[in-house]
C-alpha cells in the first residue's frame, strides 16, 4: 500500500488528467484552426493557410455594431456587477446578521437555476410592465448571473484581509473613510480587478438571456446564433469565435494572475 | 498621588445576557507599565479593547489624562495599540507602516523622515525602512508595530499579548527590550497576558482577573507573595492549600493553628474578613526546604516522597506528610541531590512559620 | 463563515480579532450590515425572484389570443403533464441532464482527487487549466462539437482519411449521445471545482489516522475521504444537473429530432406560439421536476455512500 501514491503519481491518474485535457481544449482548438483554413469546408484534409476570413470581418459592419454592444453591455455588467458584490461581500465578511446564510444563497441560486428559465421570467416582467428588450435589459439581466462569480472572488479578496489592520488604521488615528480609502482599497483591488475581468467576460460570452431580451440590437453571441443558420458564413463565424476565444482566455488569464499576486502577498502576510 | 493617567470606573461589557465585565475599576498611574493578566477569557483583552476604542462599554467610564473618551473613535483617541498579530500593513513598506499615523499630522516632508528614523532606531531597525512586510521576521515585525504606535507619542501604549506569537527564546530577548523600551520613552504601557511570568517580570502593577472581574491589583512580588484568593495563588504558580483555626487577629496578620504546622503567622490580605473560626492557607513550594542534615528546629515536619519530576536546575517534589490530605509540592535546587531522592524516601521539611498567607476563599 | 454564538467572549478564541466583531453582538452591527448588503439582495430580489414569482402566477392564467386572462386554472399544468410531447421533452431533458451529471461527477472525482492529492505546487495551474475552456463562450464550445461530429465534420473527414471508414457516420450528431457529450464538456470544469474545494478542506490526519487503524487504501476512500467529500459532491452535482435540464442551445444545435429538450418547448411558448402561461406552467414543471429528481438522487447517493462506508 505504500507504493500506491507514486504508482497514482506517475501512474494512470496523470494519464487521464492528460484524456481529459484533450477532451476539453481538442474541440475548442478547432475553431481557430479552420478559421485559417482555405475552404468554405469545415473538414479535413485542410487546404491551405489563409487570412482571408479574417480580412472579412473588417469591413462586416453589422459584426461590429455587435461586437460594440456586446463592449457596452459588458462595461455595463462589470462595474454594476462588481459594486453590488462588493456591499454584498463586505456586509457577508465584516458584519453578523440575521439571514445571512439566506441571503448567501439567494445570490447564488443564479448557479443551480436553468439560465431559460430565467431569462424567460426576465422577458415577461420587462413586457409585463411595458418596456420593451433592448441592450439595457442584457445588461440588467446579466449581472443577476455575473453576481455569484463576482461575489465569490470579492467575498475571498475580503476575508484574506485581517480586520485588525483596518482596527490598527483606525488606532493610528485614520477615520473610518481614510481607513477604506489607505488600506481597505488597496488591499482588496485585486479582487476587484478581478471581478470586473470575471464579470465581463462572463457577460462577454453570455448568450441565453441576451438572445431573449437584446431585440434589435444583438451582441456578439447572438449575432453568431444568427450566422449559423448559412453554412457559407461558417469559416467566417470561426474567424470572429477564434477572436472571441483568444479575448475569453487572455482576461481570464489576466484575472488570474492579479488573484494569484493579491494571494501570495496575503499568504507571506498569515505565515508571519 | 499623582492624578491617574488611565481611570477606569465601573466598567461594564454586556454581550447579550453574556456579561465579559464586572464593574472593573482601576487606576493606571502616568508612566507605569501595567498588566493585565488571566486566563483566556477573563475579559482582559475586552478591557484593553475598550481602552483602545474598539469595544463599546455597556455602562461605566474611561478617564485617560483626565478626560472621558466615552463615545470617541479609536481615532479621537490619545492611545495606540500593538495588536496581537502586529497589523503590519501589507501594501506599505516599513517607513511607510511607521509613517502611516504622522500623515494626519501634516508634518514638512524632512520632519516626517526624521521621526520615522529617530523611532526605527528606537526599535533598533534603521536600516530597515525600505523593506516589505512580508520580509520580516516576527520579532521585526512587532519592533514595527512599536516604532510605528510610539512614532504619535501616545500617552497610552496598549500591548495585546505581543509576544505570544514569538518563540520562547525570542519572547525573553523582547521582554527584556520591551521592558527597556518602555523606560526610555516614559509613556504608559498597559499589557494583556496570559503568561504569569511575562507580567511579573515586566511590570510596575499587575491587575489579576477573572471571569470579567478584577481579583487583584498590585506588585508583582506583592501578588505572588501575598495573593488574596486562592485562585490568585494558583494562577500564579504553585501553592500548597491548608486549612488552620485562627487564633489571634491583628491589623496585619494573623495566628493560625495549622495541624502539624504547629501556630503559624498568616500574612492578612488587603480586604480580609474573617468569616469564622478558620481559614485558608497557603505556603509557596520554595518555601519548603529539605533538610539534608538533622537540625534543632522545632518548625520541621516528618513526610515521604510520593513523586518527582526533573526540571534541570530544580526538582518538584511531591510530599506526603502525616496528618494532611494532600501531598505537600516542594521546589528544591538540585545542589543538594534533590533529583536522586527515591520514591518513598523519608525526609524532614523545614519550613518560615511567617511564610504562610490568609486566602479568602 | 460561521458566525460565534453571542455568548462566547472574545478571549475565547485565537482567532476572535479576524472574526468578525468576537462575540461582539451589537445592535447596530446587524442593522449596518443589512444595510450594507440590502441594494444587492434587492437587486437580485427585483431580477431574479420577482420575474419568478410572475410567470409563476402566469403558470394559473390564460392565453387569450393578446390578452391573458387572470382566473386561475390548473389546465397549464394538465397540459404540461398529460401531452405526450411535453412528457417526452421532459423525460428525454431529465435523462440527459442526469447522465450529464453522473458523468460529470464520476470524471471530475479523479481530476479532483489528482490535483488535490497530488498537485503539489502546481495545484492552482492544473485547476486553470481545466477551468479555462468554462470562461469562453459557451455558444462556440457547442458550435465546435457540431464541427467535431458533423456529417461532414471533422471526425468523420478526419477518419475517411485515414482510411478507418468508407463513408462518413451517420449517427455522430443530432442525437442525444451528442447532446451529451457536448454538455459534460462545458460541464465538466463545474464539478470539478466544489469536488476539489471539499478535498482541499479534508483533514490529512484523518485519512493517516484510518490508515493507522489498518485501513487499506479502498477502505480509506470509501470510509473517510468519500462521506467527508459528499458535501462537495452534492454541490457538483446539482450545479451541473438542474440548469442543464433547461439548456436551450445544445440540443437545438446538435440535438437534431433526438435530442431536443424541453427548452425549446418553453422557448416556443414565449416566442412564436405565444402562449405565456403554457410557457409558464412548463417553466415551473422543469424546475419541480428537475428539483425532485435531483433531490432523490442525492438521498439515494447518501444512502448508498453510508452502505460502503
Amino acid at each position: 500500500m505504500k507504493g500506491t501514491p507514486f504508482l497514482f503519481k506517475g501512474g494512470w491518474l496523470t494519464l487521464y488528467i492528460v484524456l481529459i485535457l484533450s477532451f476539453l481544449y481538442l474541440p475548442i482548438a478547432l475553431i481557430p484552426l479552420f478559421s485559417f483554413n482555405n475552404a468554405a469546408a469545415v473538414a479535413f484534409p485542410l487546404s491551405g493557410f489563409t487570412l482571408r476570413w479574417y480580412d472579412a470581418l473588417w469591413g462586416n459592419k453589422e459584426m461590429l455594431r455587435a461586437a460594440l454592444n456586446s463592449l457596452l453591455v459588458g462595461i455595463i455588467v462589470a462595474c454594476l456587477s462588481t459594486l453590488l458584490g462588493i456591499l454584498a461581500a463586505r456586509a457577508l465578511t465584516r458584519y453578523r446578521f440575521p439571514g445571512k446564510r439566506a441571503a448567501t444563497a439567494f445570490l447564488s441560486a443564479p448557479l443551480f437555476l436553468p439560465e431559460i428559465i430565467v431569462a424567460v421570467s426576465l422577458l415577461t416582467i420587462i413586457l409585463s410592465v411595458g418596456l420593451t428588450p433592448s441592450l439595457v435589459a442584457v445588461a440588467l439581466g446579466q449581472t443577476i448571473f455575473c453576481l455569484p462569480y463576482s461575489m465569490s472572488v470579492l467575498v475571498a479578496g475580503f476575508e484574506g484581509m485581517d480586520r485588525s489592520l483596518e482596527e490598527a488604521s483606525r488606532d493610528l488615528g485614520e477615520t473610518a473613510a481614510g481607513t477604506f480609502r489607505r488600506v481597505t482599497l488597496p488591499l482588496v483591488a485585486p479582487a476587484i480587478v478581478s471581478s470586473l475581468i470575471v464579470s465581463f467576460t462572463v457577460s462577454l460570452d453570455e448568450f441565453i438571456l441576451a438572445f431573449f431580451l437584446a431585440g434589435t440590437e444583438p451582441t456578439l453571441p447572438v449575432y453568431i446564433w444568427g450566422q449559423l443558420r448559412f453554412a457559407a458564413k461558417l469559416p467566417s463565424v470561426l474567424a470572429l469565435g477564434s477572436l472571441m476565444l483568444l479575448a475569453s482566455i487572455l482576461l481570464i488569464t489576466l484575472a488570474e494572475s492579479v488573484r494569484r499576486r493579491a494571494e501570495r502577498r496575503l499568504e507571506q502576510q498569515v505565515l508571519l | 498621588m499623582t492624578d491617574p493617567m488611565i481611570a477606569i470606573h465601573a466598567l461594564e461589557k454586556s454581550y447579550g445576557i453574556y456579561k465579559a465585565l464586572h464593574a472593573v475599576s482601576l487606576d493606571v498611574a502616568p508612566g507605569e507599565f501595567f498588566s493585565l493578566l488571566g486566563p483566556s477569557g477573563c475579559g482582559k483583552t475586552t478591557l484593553l479593547r475598550s481602552i483602545a476604542g474598539f469595544e463599546t462599554p455597556s455602562a461605566g467610564d474611561i478617564r485617560i489624562d483626565g478626560e472621558s473618551v466615552i463615545g470617541k473613535a479609536p481615532n479621537q483617541r490619545p492611545t495606540n495599540m500593538v495588536f496581537q498579530n502586529y497589523a503590519i500593513f501589507p501594501h506599505l513598506s516599513v517607513a511607510e507602516n511607521v509613517a502611516y499615523g504622522l500623515k494626519r499630522l501634516k508634518l514638512s516632508p524632512s520632519e516626517e523622515k526624521r521621526r520615522v528614523s529617530e523611532a526605527l532606531d528606537q526599535v533598533r531597525l534603521g536600516s530597515y525602512g525600505e523593506r516589505r512586510a512580508q520580509q520580516l521576521s516576527g520579532g521585526q515585525r512587532q519592533r514595527v508595530a512599536l516604532a510605528r504606535a510610539l512614532v504619535l507619542r501616545p500617552k497610552v501604549l496598549l500591548l495585546d499579548e505581543p509576544l505570544s506569537a514569538l518563540d520562547k527564546k525570542l519572547r525573553e530577548e523582547m521582554q527584556v527590550e520591551l521592558r527597556a523600551l518602555q523606560r526610555a520613552v516614559g509613556i504608559t504601557f498597559v499589557l494583556v497576558t496570559h503568561d504569569q511570568y511575562e507580567a511579573l517580570a515586566l511590570s510596575d502593577r499587575i491587575a489579576v482577573m477573572f471571569a470579567g472581574r478584577v481579583a487583584q491589583i498590585a506588585t508583582p512580588k506583592e501578588i505572588y507573595q501575598h495573593p488574596q484568593s486562592r485562585e490568585v495563588a494558583a494562577f500564579l504558580g504553585g501553592m500548597n492549600f491548608l486549612s488552620g483555626r485562627i487564633l489571634n487577629e491583628t491589623a496585619t496578620s494573623l495566628s493560625v493553628e495549622a495541624g502539624r504546622f504547629g501556630t503559624v503567622a498568616a500574612t492578612k490580605p488587603a480586604g480580609f474578613t474573617r468569616t469564622g473560626e478558620t481559614t485558608a492557607l497557603g505556603i509557596r513550594p520554595e518555601r519548603l526546604r529539605i533538610l539534608w542534615e538533622p537540625q534543632d528546629t522545632p518548625h520541621q515536619i516528618t513526610g515521604t516522597v510520593v513523586d518527582r519530576d526533573y526540571f534541570g536546575e530544580t526538582t518538584h517534589l511531591r510530599i506526603r506528610a502525616e496528618g494532611l490530605d494532600e501531598p505537600l509540592s516542594v521546589i528544591e535546587t538540585n545542589s543538594f541531590g534533590a533529583d536522586d531522592l527515591p520514591r518513598g524516601a523519608t525526609v524532614q521539611l523545614a519550613y518560615d512559620p511567617e511564610a504562610f498567607v490568609a486566602l479568602a476563599d | 463563515m460561521a458566525a460565534a454564538s453571542p455568548g462566547r467572549e472574545p478571549d475565547q478564541s485565537p482567532l476572535h480579532r479576524t472574526a468578525p466583531a468576537p462575540g461582539g453582538w451589537r445592535t447596530g452591527e446587524a442593522a449596518s450590515g443589512l444595510a450594507l448588503i440590502s441594494p444587492t439582495l434587492l437587486y437580485a430580489a427585483f431580477l431574479l425572484l420577482l420575474p419568478i414569482l410572475i410567470v409563476f402566477a402566469y403558470s394559473f392564467w390564460t392565453q387569450d389570443f393578446l390578452t391573458i386572462d387572470h382566473t386561475f386554472t390548473l389546465a397549464n399544468y394538465r397540459a404540461a403533464l398529460t401531452e405526450p410531447i411535453y412528457l417526452d421533452l421532459l423525460g428525454r431533458s431529465l435523462i440527459n441532464a442526469l447522465s450529464v451529471s453522473v458523468l460529470a461527477v464520476l470524471m471530475a472525482y479523479p481530476l479532483a482527487y489528482f490535483i488535490s492529492f497530488y498537485g503539489g505546487a502546481s495545484k492552482n495551474l492544473w485547476l486553470f487549466l481545466i477551468t479555462v475552456p468554462c470562461w469562453t463562450s459557451y455558444l462556440l464550445r457547442i458550435m465546435s462539437w457540431k464541427i467535431v461530429l458533423g456529417y461532414n465534420g471533422v471526425l468523420n473527414s478526419g477518419l475517411m482519411r485515414l482510411g478507418l471508414i468508407d463513408k462518413p457516420i451517420e449517427t455522430l450528431v443530432y442525437n442525444s449521445n451528442a447532446v451529451i457529450i457536448a454538455l459534460l464538456h462545458s460541464w465538466l470544469a463545474f464539478a470539478v471545482l466544489p469536488i476539489f474545494v471539499s478535498l482541499e478542506k479534508l483533514d490529512r490526519s484523518l485519512i493517516e489516522a484510518a490508515h493507522d487503524l489498518g485501513d487499506t487504501a479502498v477502505q480509506r476512500f470509501l470510509r473517510i475521504i468519500l462521506p467527508l467529500t459528499l458535501p462537495g459532491v452534492t454541490y457538483a452535482f446539482l450545479i451541473v444537473m438542474i440548469p442543464t435540464v433547461g439548456d436551450y442551445i445544445t440540443p437545438k444545435l446538435i440535438g437534431g429530432s433526438d435530442g431536443v429538450m424541453i427548452a425549446t418547448a418553453i422557448q416556443a411558448q414565449f416566442g412564436k406560439a405565444a402562449n405565456w402561461p403554457l410557457g409558464a406552467a412548463l417553466s415551473i414543471t422543469t424546475m419541480i421536476a428537475a428539483s425532485l429528481l435531483a433531490g432523490l438522487v442525492v438521498l439515494v447517493g447518501r444512502r448508498l455512500v453510508r452502505a460502503l462506508a
